[in-house]
Parts: C-alpha cells; sequence; structure tokens
C-alpha cells in the first residue's frame, strides 16, 4: 500500500494533532528502553511511553471514526508521510542527553495536564472519555519528569548545566503549544477543544514553581519555530518515520 | 530464564569443610524437608554464592534481554504489538530489578553485582548475543526463548532459598504471557503472506539450536549438577528440562507449519520423546568465551549506558544530600 492522505476536516486534524503528538513523543521514549541512565529510568520511561502509546491508540481510533473510510489506526500512523504529521516540533526532537529528555517530557505534559483536564468537558464525548484517562497519566508524566528535573537543576554542577542548555534548546519550540490556526476557532467555539489560553496560566505556573525549585532560570520567549501543525516539520521527523513506518511500507497489505 | 550460572564451578572453599558441621546438617537437614531458607538463615558459604552468581545471573540475563527485543520496539509494524513489547521489554526490566533485590538478600549490593556484570566478571545467559534481524525474532524469541526460559523457571518456583522462589512465581506468570504472544506473532507470520512465513521459517531456523544450548551442557560434563540438586537450587538436570522442553516445542512448531532445522529429529514411539540431532557444543562454547555474534555490542551497549548515566546519578545523589542538609538545618533552626 502506497503512502493515505487524509482529507481532513478541522476536526479530523485536531484528534489527528494529538495522536501524532503522543505517538512520536512515545517513540521518541521508547528510544530509551534499555539504555537509561538507571534500571529505574528504563522502567519509568518505558512506562510513560506506553502510557502516550495507549493515548495515541485511542486517538486514532477515534480520528478514523470520523473520516468514516474504515482506516485503522495503524493506517494512520503507519502510512502517511511526514508532511501529513500534525504533531508538535518540541516532540520529534531527538532525545540527546536525560536533560533534555527530561526538558522535553517536563515542558509537554506540563501543558497537556490542564490540557486534558479542560478537554475532560469536551462536546466531543469521545475526547472527553479519553481526557477523563489521559489526565490521570498527563499527572504522573508531569510529577515525574518535574521530580527529575529538580534533582538535575539543583544536583551538580554538570547536571544544571546540561539542564539549562536543554532548556535553551527546547524553549523555541514551546510556542507551538499555545497557537491557534484560524480553523481551529470553531473548534473551541463549539467547545470541542480547549484554547490554548486558558492553558497558558497553569503551564506558566508549573514552569515556575519547577523551574525555581531547581534553581533554573526560565529562557526568555524568543522567536518561536511553528509548522508541525501544519506538516512543515524540523529534519528529525523523517528519520523517525523512516525508521518506525518501514516495516508496514515494506510489506504492503500483510498483517502482523 | 537462564540457570546457566549453576554450570559454573564453585571456586570457594569446598561446602562443609571449614563449617560447623552441626549447622550443615541441620541446614541439609530442613532443605531436604522442602523448608525455605531465608536471607537471615544460617547457610553454607557455598550455598550463598551459588545462589548470589545464579540470581544474579539471572537478573543480568534480564536486562542484557531487554537489549535484542528493545532493537523492534521503534520498528514494531503495529500499534499493537508495538505496545505488547514495550510492555514485555518493560516486564523484563522489573524481572531484573526485583532480582537483585532478591540477591542483595544475600549481602551483595546491586553496584557490586553490575560491576560483575560489565566488568565481564559476571555472565548472563548466551541466548542473548544472537542478533535480532527481522521482525519474526522478536516471535521467534517469545516462543522459543521465553518457551526454554519457563522450562527453567518452573521449578525454582520451588527452589529452597525463599526470595528467589517467590519472585520466581512472579515471574513465571509474566513469562508464559511472553510466550503466549511470542507464539500468537508466529501463528500470524505463518499465516500470512509467503513472504512472512518465509520470515518465521528462517527465525525458527536461527533461534532453535541456541534455544536448545539455553539449558546448559549435557548432564555428562555438568558436575556441578549434584550439589545444586541436593541443595533444591535446581530440579531437574539439564537433560531433563531440554527434553521436556523439545517434547513440547516441537508440535507446536509443526502446528505452525513449519519445519525444525534438525533433519534427525524424530518422534521415538518406544519412549514418547522427540529425539533430536547433536547439539553443536563448540558454537556454545565460543558463545559463553565471548564470541557469539553479538557478545560485545550488547556489553557496551551497557557499558555506555552506565558511562552515560554517571552523571545523572551523581545529580541525584547531590540533590538528595542538598535535601538532607537544608532539612537538618532547618530543624536546627527550629530548635533554637
Amino acid at each position: 500500500m502506497t503512502s493515505i492522505t487524509v482529507a481532513e476536516t478541522p476536526l479530523l486534524r485536531a484528534v489527528l494533532a494529538r495522536a501524532d503528538d503522543a505517538l512520536v513523543h512515545a517513540h521518541r521514549l521508547s528510544e530509551w528502553v534499555g539504555h537509561a541512565p538507571m534500571l529505574e529510568e528504563d522502567l519509568a520511561l518505558g512506562n510513560v511511553a506506553l502510557d502516550l502509546l495507549g493515548q495515541a491508540r485511542s486517538l486514532y481510533t477515534h480520528a478514523a471514526a470520523i473520516e468514516g473510510l474504515e482506516r485503522s489506526e495503524d493506517d494512520l500512523a503507519y502510512l502517511r508521510d511526514a508532511p501529513q504529521f500534525r504533531n508538535l516540533l518540541l516532540l520529534e526532537q531527538p532525545n540527546g542527553d536525560f536533560a533534555n529528555t527530561i526538558v522535553r517530557l517536563f515542558l509537554h505534559a506540563a501543558f497537556m495536564l490542564p490540557w486534558w483536564k479542560a478537554a475532560m468537558s469536551s462536546t466531543d464525548a469521545t475526547l472527553a472519555a479519553i481526557a477523563a484517562k489521559a489526565e490521570k497519566e498527563a499527572a504522573y508524566h508531569v510529577r515525574h519528569a518535574g521530580e527529575w528535573l529538580i534533582r538535575l537543576g539543583d544536583g551538580t554542577e554538570e547536571s544544571h548545566r546540561r539542564s539549562t542548555e536543554a532548556l535553551d534548546r527546547l524553549w523555541r519550540f514551546t510556542g507551538e503549544m499555545f497557537a491557534i490556526d484560524a480553523e481551529e476557532e470553531p473548534l473551541i467555539e463549539a467547545g470541542v477543544i480547549p484554547h490554548p489560553a486558558i492553558i497558558r496560566p497553569a503551564w506558566d505556573a508549573t514552569v515556575a514553581h519547577v523551574l525555581a525549585e531547581a534553581t533554573l532560570a526560565r529562557p526568555r520567549d524568543g522567536w518561536m519555530q511553528l509548522g508541525g501543525r501544519r506538516g512543515t516539520h524540523t529534519e528529525a521527523l523523517g528519520h523517525l518515520l523512516a525508521v518506525m513506518q518501514h516495516l508496514q511500507r515494506a510489506y504492503p497489505g500483510a498483517s502482523w | 530464564m537462564y540457570t546457566q550460572a549453576l554450570n559454573q564451578k564453585d571456586s570457594g572453599p569446598p561446602a562443609g569443610a571449614p563449617e560447623d558441621a552441626e549447622r550443615l546438617a541441620r541446614f541439609e537437614a530442613r532443605v531436604a524437608a522442602d523448608d525455605k531458607i531465608e536471607p537471615n538463615d544460617w547457610m553454607p558459604a557455598a550455598y550463598r554464592r551459588t545462589l548470589t552468581r545464579q540470581i544474579s545471573q539471572h537478573a543480568h540475563s534480564e536486562i542484557v534481554g531487554m537489549l535484542p527485543e528493545g532493537n523492534w520496539i521503534t520498528r514494531a509494524p503495529s500499534l499493537r504489538r508495538k505496545a505488547a513489547l514495550l510492555a514485555k521489554v518493560q516486564d523484563e526490566g522489573g524481572h531484573g530489578l526485583y532480582l537483585y533485590a532478591a540477591a542483595e538478600t544475600l549481602g551483595t549490593s546491586r553496584e557490586q553485582l553490575v560491576d560483575q556484570l560489565l566488568s565481564g566478571k559476571a555472565k548472563y545467559s548466551s541466548i542473548f548475543n544472537y542478533p535480532t534481524l527481522t521482525w519474526a525474532d522478536i516471535g521467534a524469541i517469545g516462543w522459543l526463548v521465553d518457551g526454554a526460559a519457563i522450562m527453567n523457571q518452573i521449578p525454582l518456583c520451588r527452589t529452597s532459598f525463599g526470595p528467589y522462589a517467590r519472585a520466581m512465581v512472579r515471574i513465571c506468570k509474566e513469562e508464559s504471557f511472553h510466550q503466549r504472544q511470542g507464539y500468537e506473532i508466529m501463528l500470524t507470520l505463518c499465516r500470512g503472506t509467503p513472504a512472512q512465513k518465509a520470515m518465521a521459517q528462517d527465525a525458527l531456523n536461527r533461534w532453535w539450536w541456541p534455544a536448545l544450548m539455553m539449558f546448559g551442557p549435557p548432564d555428562a560434563e555438568s558436575a556441578h549438577t549434584d550439589q545444586s540438586m541436593r541443595w533444591r537450587i535446581k530440579r531437574f538436570t539439564n537433560d531433563e528440562l531440554r527434553q521436556q522442553f523439545v517434547d513440547a516445542t516441537v508440535p507446536q512448531g509443526h502446528y505452525l507449519g513449519l519445519t525444525f532445522p534438525d533433519p534427525k529429529l524424530r518422534f521415538d514411539e518406544a519412549s514418547g520423546h522427540w529425539q533430536f540431532g547433536e547439539i553443536d557444543w563448540e558454537e556454545f562454547r565460543q558463545v559463553l568465551a565471548g564470541n557469539g555474534p553479538c557478545n560485545r555490542e550488547r556489553i557496551e551497549a551497557r557499558r555506555a549506558a552506565h558511562a552515560d548515566g554517571v552523571w545523572v546519578r551523581e545529580a541525584a545523589l547531590a540533590h538528595a544530600a542538598k535535601r538532607r542538609a537544608r532539612k537538618a538545618a532547618a530543624q536546627q533552626l527550629a530548635a533554637e
């Protein structure tokens, strides 16, 4: 089977965006399994990856139902090319060192916890149900990543330096979490997905609290990199998908 | 998995020789009566050494075993398979964690045990020195490697050392689940396209003999089995377990429509067992000696993870020390 192209409605695109976020982030975290700094982290990062993978599967299944073409979660995950992926640029960034991975997880989970909380009252009943489960998982992700960021920031000179570098490297991708496309506005007005502006205060507060404990400075909000939601990605995503999708692409139509 | 440590020779002082004969007799009687030995009980030094070696080798095997299977997490061909594989590899890490904890009850710290693995002093199961080359290898590992592990481990649920026996109960449950998952991957491939079935056959060809080697050398060459049997650390011999495994597995392979890479394999009506050809013990010895296809890669991956994590572990310790100091200072202030 060659690549598929999804005829996106605003709702379909919004659901796919969160599914792609979860899948791409799960992929990155799963790369740590077997290679983490301590056995406990092999387990913990694997756990977070499993949570995100579960969220991705529920969201793809929902997206396929919205699309109504009897496509499967795997069709959506494995047969779309990079420009069809709608994930945030932040989440496709390579793992780098442990500080980079933790900062990436923290910045996103601190956003997703209030996002899922708000989405629990979505007018889309399926999304609300997914949110009810994901909210509990996100709470653990924020706690785990936050505790690690505090340890690293307020640990040794080296861990402080690495955390600072990670924040500086990734901060330019945080603006994308709060950006909205014009086509999302009707969805927000209809109460399907939360307006990112209402997420901002909770995110700012969590970031401020953890960075203070970690003795880390919040980077200045400079120019923000956007494009993931529109399918204009960084170079990292193509490589990630080449690895992830290769079996499905090499054996078209086979079931596994 | 992985009782190959029981085939290694114990190099300490001979059991019982300098030790209190009366205590030793009491210990032997308890073991013979199927009493469980607990960490605080008196035990012969050789028993302690044998178990530390066995449990830690088992733990190391779980940890190194995460690598060949982890190799396919990012490439799993469906989201369902990806989730199952990720959970499986995570289970293995969990097994490693509580096996290290069980070994620690015998008085050696996890840090020491891990150092022994990284320095090459401690071994892990030979099977993980083989590469996972296609997705079918994930099926074959579940079916054959976990299947062989279960044969080895079910008797260990009744092993004489309490913490090890209890850990094995849980591990066996999870391994049975993994084994079924692996077989189901093979079944799906065998009922799939010709290319998928060929992939499954190729995986069986490569994993069959290494799986048989997991049970260790033949009884005739395994002189260390006697004491371990008497102490009820081990309950069946290598050859007995290997035969059980072959008898259970061959019909499963035939059901898949696959051919075993052994022209001498045949069912013996008289004994009711499947007879199999000669195992290439030279290959086994070479793999144990460090010359398997992936010995270097596996240990280098573990060393790299350990070395790359030094600054993280140091940071965690430094932060914990700062916290303690701040708490103590606050208490001091409150007391004044």
